[in-house]
């Protein structure tokens, strides 16, 4: 069995994002990149399934950036096989971003696509659902627990719990942060990954078209709170709350 | 405009999350519910009468029960060929089903608005709520999802839309519910408490996690929250996760005990009203959000204040 996963190069997630004054954007220049920590517990699942004898084979997919081969490179250290980066200098967005995957899919043929559920720089938590419709594919969304055999059963991280569904094959999987933790690259693994093969496409080659449908007009850092006062008794905090009416 | 939106309901009762979602719709146009289920008749007639509803959309069949996406998805694909606008709470069911109605729109979804700006214009939070986007969509259907926080609820009496019965289609049959383990609680859900407490890492297990917050919980008719520190160490289930990877809150009063505030978890608390921070380092930045800070040991403060309500 073969399966796709799907990684992108975000901002890291330790890094405070600074919001550019002119309100064209968040500054990305010399901020260190890493991959989606969402992207990076796919591609954990996928190995695990490799590990476990479900799968065969492991692609992986970037559409970005020529330097999104980094990110590639990481997952191919992590245990892919082999990568394809659909380069573009672009923003794409999750619908463009889901018609090049599915053109992919169909290409390679996986019995099972896996991606973070969101990317934390957009923070849409929309290409697996989108990639799902365009497939007609089943989809198993913020996913905690993933069984595959002749069919996959999801276990999803809902408002009310934890909900499980049956998903005929070929589906989508989105990973929620409970599913897996992923592990780091050993260095003799890096080495190797150089040598995995990593193919370099474009958009065009997909015949898709990646002009952005949302226009961002501005992006301005959000109100800030001001920090109130600080009391010394717990006397005086009880005082407090039956002030706000929330204690009898 | 005529705006469809997707009412979230177990069965039996209509999500708050659907009446802010209302309120969200209405500022876009006319508002028509869709009602995806097998027996929704209780939940149709409970929507016919939320004040700003026009017209009840039911979609009936054994594959609704569970308002899966790959069934839902196509009803409401399908209503939007006389409608200008999907909307959806962005709940994890709003968020399983609206991408993939957008997809079949070939739509690209806003998700998450915290403000209409227009009829093609909204603000959403990127960079988990460390920038405020405003968007404009270019497409000639808009599909939204909505950060149920921002907006008020729509009543739940005033209203008097007609209920129709609509093609609930086939079942598509690629994937079928196993089983839901609910979260067994008493207390108020998260996203819709008054009063929620929140503990972190900081607590040390999950017994002194629930020994400690549980009781504090019950005098202040509270939900329970946590941190994803506390999550990831297995102090509390993930469905009490507040933050930009969890759930985001609004309540009247949040009180945050042993959480030093990461950005990740202020983008999931940081509008509610009143913030009370409760945490031994006096330098941690929830002091610099907190309307109330009490700098203090957490195992002496909280069985303290848990005596004193």
């Amino acid at each position: 069995m073969k399966l796709l996963v799907a990684v992108k190069r975000v901002i890291d997630y330790n890094v405070k994002p600074r919001v550019r004054m002119d309100g064209s954007g968040v500054d990305l220049a010399n901020v260190k990149m890493s991959m989606n920590p969402f992207d990076e517990i796919a591609v954990e699942e996928a190995i695990r399934l490799k590990e476990k004898g479900v799968a065969t084979e492991i692609v992986t997919v970037s559409i970005g950036p020529a330097k999104a081969q980094e990110t590639l490179r990481t997952a191919l250290a992590m245990g892919a096989d082999r990568a394809i980066l659909v380069q573009t200098d672009e923003e794409v967005e999750p619908l463009a971003v889901a018609k090049i995957l599915a053109r992919i899919a169909e290409e390679e043929q996986p019995q099972l696509v896996i991606l973070g559920k969101q990317a934390i720089d957009d923070d849409n938590n929309a290409t697996g659902q989108m990639l799902a419709a365009l497939l007609g594919w089943p989809q198993g969304t913020f996913a905690s627990k993933v069984e595959v055999s002749d069919s996959a059963t999801v276990t999803r991280e809902v408002d009310g719990g934890l909900e499980t569904v049956k998903l005929q094959l070929p589906a989508v999987v989105t990973t929620d942060l409970r599913l897996n933790e992923p592990r780091y690259a050993s260095l003799p693994n890096i080495m190797k990954a150089k040598s995995k093969p990593l193919a370099t496409k474009s958009p065009g080659d997909y015949g898709v078209d990646v002009a952005r449908r949302l226009e961002t007009l501005k992006v301005v850092e959000p109100a800030k709170r001001q920090a109130g006062i600080k009391i010394g008794t717990v006397d005086e905090l009880v005082g407090r709350l039956k002030a706000l009416g929330v204690a009898k | 405009m005529s705006v469809l939106v997707l009412i979230e309901h177990d069965g039996k009762n209509v999500k708050d999350a659907s009446l802010a979602t209302v309120t969200a719709a209405a500022q876009l146009g006319e508002v028509h519910a869709l009602v995806a289920g097998e027996n929704v008749d209780a939940v149709a007639q409970a929507v016919a009468k939320i004040a700003g509803v026009a017209t009840v959309h039911t979609a009936t069949s054994p594959a609704l029960e569970h308002q899966l996406a790959e069934a839902v998805a196509p009803i409401a694909a399908r209503l939007m060929e006389s409608h200008d606008a999907f909307v959806a709470p962005a709940t994890t069911t709003g968020k399983n089903i609206a991408p993939r109605v957008a997809a079949l729109l070939d739509v690209m979804q806003i998700s998450d608005i915290l403000s209409v700006e227009g009829a093609d214009t909204f603000t959403r939070p990127i960079y988990a709520g460390n920038a405020i986007a405003t968007v404009k969509s270019k497409d000639a259907k808009k599909v939204v999802t909505v950060r149920t926080t921002a907006f008020e609820k729509a009543a739940r009496e005033g209203g008097s839309a007609s209920v129709e019965q609509v093609d609930a289609g086939s079942d598509p049959g690629m994937s079928s519910f196993v089983s839901l383990e609910a979260s067994e609680s008493e207390r108020p859900e998260l996203t819709s408490a008054k009063v929620i407490v929140s503990g972190g890492r900081a607590f040390g297990s999950s017994e002194q996690f629930h020994g400690l917050l549980d009781p504090l919980a019950d005098k202040l008719g509270a939900a329970v929250g946590a941190s994803r520190a506390a999550v990831d160490a297995g102090y509390a289930p993930n469905d009490y996760q507040v933050g930009q990877t969890g759930k985001i809150v609004a309540p009247e009063v949040y009180v945050a005990i042993g959480i030093s505030g990461a950005i990740q978890h202020l983008a999931g608390m940081k509008d509610s009203k009143v913030i009370v921070a409760i945490n031994k380092d006096e330098e941690a930045p929830i002091f610099q959000v907190a309307d109330i800070g009490l700098v203090g040991d957490l195992f002496k403060i909280v069985p303290e204040l848990t005596a004193k309500l």
